[in-house]
């Protein structure tokens, strides 16, 4: 075993670490802007809306996600409509393609966390919220949504930290993230072992870190069931 | 205070799920001051009158007023009620402040953000004049020391103070108890009953669906007996419980004492 194959090439490894930071925080950031909403949305009384967001919660859940990011790297090629608009700027680019799968991906997923913690929110609190004059609008934003997220983040952190397993799919299409570095590496000193249990050290290491951010936020959100 | 004002007036308000009818015909005027206590057997019907008042079911049939302002209906598609405008039910909603048996206090927020909640985010006090009239009625209802706790940190007596002191915060025209003391273990009931004397003695206006014979005979101003969702009884506390019309309520009482 030699690992100082990995110490000079540790350039290599941290382009791969930026990289798989920014896709993992900004693919997770998009799917929990649009899940808030679209969760609230999917518990609506209307069939065609909350419809609507289950179809599409189903075909994100139901499929691997690498072939969500095959379709869209591979498959938006071959129609012509999207290679001549202005589209094609965007899905012509690897990293834009993995992006815009791991978003929507996570983006059901969360859809899916959020709606079923709305879903547990004790009746009775939604029931004094109305009984106190609250709009609909207003009960989301003061009592269900602050309610749910708290009941959401254990399920979510686990959301979190397959978003960020999941993401090392994106060095198939090309992208130089963690797992990229270590294939490159590997190409180059044909030493999977040295290659490999580096970038495994890498996501343990950030694994390590985003259960312990969540760990302080639970203790500051449950201050309530302490 | 003008005692003869009409705070509250209920007009034939019928209710029933599915088959099954609940309300059949209620009728009910409530003067500023009243402390009315509404008596009967489990299903009886109480609980869902004082939920119609506050439109958390919608009746069937029938018409409220709350301080001379008749809440608007409509049918729907099936004939069925619905309030015209959903602002105005919500505005009259904020007049009439509700205790329930569960307390359902907000159980991520600590007591003091459940009292200043309605105050701030319904009638737009300023957060300041919120806090001081929250810590007002906390020390009122004898849990000023608690207001940095969360829900679940306090005992169920000490709850449904707080829970009292929420609804006293938005300065209501009417309170409405669902069982106030129902949900709590027997030592704990006195201490929410002092309460809710103290408020009745001060001369709110309090419809009160309770079990606590105690409270219905010493403190309201005046008793309803409901029995198959009419009123069977209606009437002065020392008077109904001394010399009842009803056979129902006579019943009632026997089996009760």
């Amino acid at each position: 075993m030699d690992f100082s194959i990995i110490f000079s090439n540790l350039d290599i490894y941290f382009e791969g670490l930026k990289n798989t930071l920014l896709l993992v925080s900004t693919s997770l950031a998009i799917g929990l802007i649009f899940a808030i909403p679209l969760a609230v949305l999917r518990t609506s009384n209307n069939f065609f809306i909350s419809g609507t967001i289950g179809v599409y919660v189903y075909c994100f859940r139901g499929t691997p996600l690498l072939i969500q990011m095959f379709i869209i790297y591979y498959g938006m090629g071959q129609f012509e409509l999207i290679k001549n608009s202005f589209l094609w700027v965007f899905f012509k680019e690897a990293y834009f393609c993995a992006l815009f799968a791991f978003s929507l991906n996570s983006c059901a997923y969360t859809i899916e966390i959020i709606r079923g913690a709305i879903k547990n929110t004790p009746h009775g609190e939604v029931e004094a919220a109305k009984a106190a004059g609250m709009s609909r609008l207003l009960r989301f934003r003061r009592i269900i949504l602050p309610s749910a997220f708290r009941r959401a983040l254990p399920s979510y952190s686990n959301e979190i930290i397959f978003m960020l397993q999941g993401s090392s799919l994106a060095s198939v299409i090309t992208i130089v993230d963690i797992t990229g570095a270590a294939r490159i590496v590997n190409s180059r000193f044909y030493s999977p072992y040295e290659a490999f249990l580096t970038a495994a050290i890498f996501y343990m290491a950030i694994t390590f870190i985003i259960l312990w951010l969540i760990k302080k936020l639970e203790f500051k959100w449950f201050a309530h069931l302490r | 205070m003008d005692k003869n004002q009409i705070a509250l007036s209920v007009e034939n308000l019928h209710k029933s799920f599915g088959d099954i009818k609940v309300l059949n015909g209620i009728s009910l005027t409530a003067h500023k001051g009243d402390v009315i206590s509404v008596l009967g057997s489990s299903g009886s019907g109480k609980s869902t009158m004082l939920r119609c008042i506050n439109f958390l079911e919608l009746p069937n049939k029938g018409k409220i007023s709350v301080c001379g302002e008749e809440i608007l209906l409509k049918k729907n598609r099936n004939g069925e009620n619905k309030p015209k405008d959903i602002k105005q039910v919500e505005r009259i909603r904020s007049k009439l402040s509700m205790v329930f048996q569960q307390f359902n206090l907000w159980s991520h927020m600590t007591i003091l953000e459940n009292v200043i909640e309605a105050p701030i985010h319904v009638l737009k006090i300023p957060r300041a004049e919120a806090i001081e009239k929250a810590k007002y009625y906390l020390n009122k209802v004898g849990i000023k020391e608690k207001l940095d706790f969360y829900p679940t940190q306090l005992s169920g007596g000490q709850q449904q103070r707080a829970a009292i002191a929420r609804a006293l915060a938005v300065e209501p025209e009417v309170m409405l108890f669902d069982e106030p003391t129902s949900a709590l273990d027997p030592e704990l009931v006195g201490e929410v009953l002092q309460v809710m004397k103290d408020l009745a003695q001060e001369g709110r206006t309090m419809i009160v669906v309770t079990h606590e014979m105690g409270f219905a005979r010493d403190v309201s101003s005046r008793v309803i007996f409901l029995d198959s969702g009419i009123i069977e009884e209606d009437g002065d506390p020392g008077f109904v419980f001394k010399s009842p019309k009803s056979q129902r309520f006579r019943e009632f009482i026997s089996l009760t004492e």
